[in-house]
């Protein structure tokens, strides 16, 4: 079969064979059917990157295009939830979050908890992440800290076209409020995904690339500039073991520390701001566990403490590079010190 | 140049492109005979033995220890003494790699699919067209995958056709139903499909026993039979490996199950967990093996038993066995009927068909040919 297709199709599948499975699953957000109320190309857009196309051609009026309020309609989708549905949502931009943010981490979130367990909200808000669109500093943060802080949400972060349909369906089956994140810039990336429907657990982080030097530790984007790296270090004689975190609450740190009491050496790659970071996190945890196991500094590779420039020259300097990353690996080799 | 024999990178399985030469077995100057394993390659699915395929003297190592290289990049060179060195340099600058390009392959798909009773199964066919074929039937949880040291092998030989039977692999998640007998049927009509009259049946494990199956109920369609660590003959089956196959969720879960199929355990990789996870992970894949292993070989007892039958069919029989075997016992061997040719492998468990890939391929090629 080796079929071959996007990280964008494989969440359009994901979406059309959860539909077709649960008839509870809807799916609501802005533009998603694109064209209510016009010339009758109600399927035109599919949502501003065309993600959800073709869907409500099969699927009708479960797909709700929303007013340009993401505050009603996030609020909505997690009501819905709370009363039954498995309502997905699509937060265009992880940037337009602080509008809807009371909905999500003091309403949802706190949902099982607060009712002692006899409420859940299966709700799952899909969203872009991601520098490297050009799209200025309102539309490319890497803000999926701010939800992995927040306890009672999960936050996915998939870096493959076969994790994006598991980790989705996942999502969507799992009875917790759940932060999709897709980076923009992998939509287009290609790979073998099976055409039957399958999950992926959450929390289990994936070793992509096995070596005995250094463990890199990253999710998203950020997975395919570390394998640049590892693959660059290779040549030189480092072997590095790139881990995939996939889901980042909940995070299995325990395939971590494996692999850092195997190579004895850290370098966590993060797109999001360096402060209170999932690599800073990920940095902690071994610091605590693993001490013993480390033989040099734990290195962080994340962009400066800065909104994403809209310069094209100064956004690409932003975004971590497989040379930073390779240069880290060589610090914790180097005892320190650049 | 005639008295010059390339040894090149072989190409074990559908997907294999690329290998990565973990060290070599035979010094320069060294004499091979026929099956000397020469060099140890490892690919993402599993490392194994180059084994010399003619006879020869090793003039030349080329490939060095950790080194990955093409499928088909020239690995050594071997050559009469008369050979001079010269000439083995001109003949080592003068080799291109065969390009297995794009085109070529979709000329000839890796895989194909037919629908049976409504499932949709996917086989691989490899080697010519004319021939008795033989038929490779996999295990529990396996798919046509465990098959990829032998079908290219094979195929040397005869047309060769390795099926996912149904719930497995990337065929359908579905069964015909749980029984031997039913299984049986399901791959009887899928030789309808291909028009295939009669097949040499090679059967791996519970493939085995749905050979035997066929042997007893559809006799007219076997032309021989070959069991490989097969059900059916015996009593027992290990059920900690048929419960933790199938209740196995995670890598650090499957991986000790994997490791009881080989005598080396160190072949279980990360690639063959991954891809095994991929499978299970496939919706409704973890009920059905549930069901089946529940009805074939609950409490670690073999249901059905056919194989123990099969001295009344006359077919040509050939078991082979690892006597290391954790899964299915190698003493069932000594239940093969009379007439049957039995071979039990040292050092191999209940992969012997990968770990002694050579060997065996040898034996089923013998087999099949007679």
């Amino acid at each position: 079969m080796a079929r071959k297709i996007s990280m964008k199709q494989a969440i359009n599948e994901a979406l059309d064979q959860e539909m077709a499975r649960d008839p509870s699953v809807i799916v609501m957000g802005e533009d998603i059917v694109g064209g209510a109320g016009g010339d009758g190309e109600r399927d035109a857009w599919g949502g501003v990157l065309g993600v959800t196309k073709g869907l409500y051609a099969k699927h009708g009026d479960r797909l709700m295009d929303t007013p340009l309020s993401e505050s009603a309609y996030i609020g909505a989708a997690i009501g819905a939830a709370a009363c039954g549905m498995r309502p997905v949502a699509e937060l265009m931009f992880i940037d337009f979050m602080g509008v809807c943010f009371d909905q999500i981490y003091n309403q949802a979130a706190k949902f099982r908890y607060m009712f002692g367990g006899k409420a859940q909200t299966p709700v799952v808000i899909r969203t872009m992440v991601g520098a490297g669109f050009r799209a200025a500093a309102q539309h490319s943060q890497m803000l999926t800290p701010l939800f992995t802080h927040i306890p009672g949400l999960k936050v996915v972060c998939p870096s493959t076209p076969y994790d994006t349909k598991g980790l989705l369906i996942q999502s969507i089956r799992d009875n917790d409020p759940v932060i999709f994140c897709e980076h923009k810039n992998l939509y287009g990336i290609e790979g073998e995904v099976p055409e039957a429907s399958y999950t992926i657990p959450f929390g289990e982080a994936n070793v992509v690339r096995e070596g005995k030097g250094c463990s890199i530790v990253t999710y998203g984007l950020m997975v395919h500039r570390s394998l640049d790296a590892a693959a660059a270090l290779a040549k030189e004689g480092v072997e590095c073991e790139v881990i995939d975190l996939r889901t980042l609450s909940p995070l299995d740190i325990d395939t971590v520390l494996e692999s850092v009491t195997k190579t004895g050496r850290l370098v966590c790659v993060d797109e999001a701001s360096p402060r209170c970071s999932i690599a800073a996190d990920v940095s902690a945890q071994v610091a605590q566990q693993a001490f013993g196991a480390l033989k040099g500094p734990i290195e962080m590779v994340t962009p400066p403490h800065v909104p994403v420039p809209f310069s094209p020259p100064l956004e690409d300097a932003y975004i971590p590079s497989a040379a930073q990353i390779a240069a880290a690996v060589k610090r914790t080799f180097a005892g320190g010190k650049h | 140049m005639a008295n010059i024999t390339p040894i090149v990178m072989p190409k074990w399985g559908l997907s294999m492109q690329e290998g990565t030469v973990m060290s070599w077995l035979v010094e320069e100057g060294a004499t091979i005979s026929v099956g000397t394993p020469i060099l140890e390659v490892e690919t993402d699915k599993i490392a194994n033995a180059v084994e010399a395929a003619d006879p020869g003297l090793l003039r030349r190592r080329i490939a060095g220890e950790g080194q990955t290289l093409p499928v088909k990049a020239l690995l050594g060179v071997m050559a009469d003494v008369e050979v001079s060195d010269a000439e083995i340099d001109a003949y080592i600058a003068a080799y291109v790699v065969p390009a297995v390009s794009e085109g070529d392959e979709e000329a000839t798909p890796a895989y194909s699919f037919a629908d049976v009773d409504g499932i949709r199964v996917r086989f691989a066919r490899r080697g010519g067209d004319s021939g008795v074929p033989v038929l490779l039937l996999h295990g529990f949880g396996g798919d046509l995958d465990n098959w990829l040291f032998n079908l290219d092998a094979l195929a040397e030989r005869a047309p060769v056709i390795a099926l996912d039977l149904p719930g497995h692999g990337q065929s359908d998640a579905k069964l015909p139903g749980t029984s031997a007998k039913a299984l049986a049927a399901f791959v009887v009509r899928f030789l309808d499909q291909l028009d295939i009259e009669s097949a040499h049946l090679v059967g791996h494990s519970l493939g085995g026993a749905i050979a035997a199956q066929i042997a007893l109920d559809a006799p007219a369609r076997v032309a021989s039979l070959a069991l490989v660590c097969g059900a059916g003959l015996g009593d027992e089956i290990a059920s900690p490996y048929i419960e933790g196959f199938v209740a196995a969720g995670s890598r650090r879960e499957l991986k000790p199950v994997l490791e009881m199929l080989f005598a080396d355990p160190s072949l279980v990789s990360r690639q063959m967990i991954d891809d095994v996870l991929k499978y299970k992970r496939i919706d409704g894949v973890e009920d059905l093996l549930r069901r089946l292993g529940g009805e074939l070989f609950d409490g670690g007892r073999q249901a059905a038993q056919p194989a123990r039958e099969l001295g009344s069919v006359g077919k040509p029989l050939l078991v082979l066995w690892g006597k290391d075997d954790r899964i299915i016992p190698a003493a069932h061997a000594a239940n093969a009927p009379p007439g049957a040719t039995v071979k039990v492998f040292d050092r191999a468990g209940h992969m012997v068909m990968m770990e002694k890939a050579n060997e065996v391929n040898a034996m089923l090629k013998q087999h099949i040919g007679a």
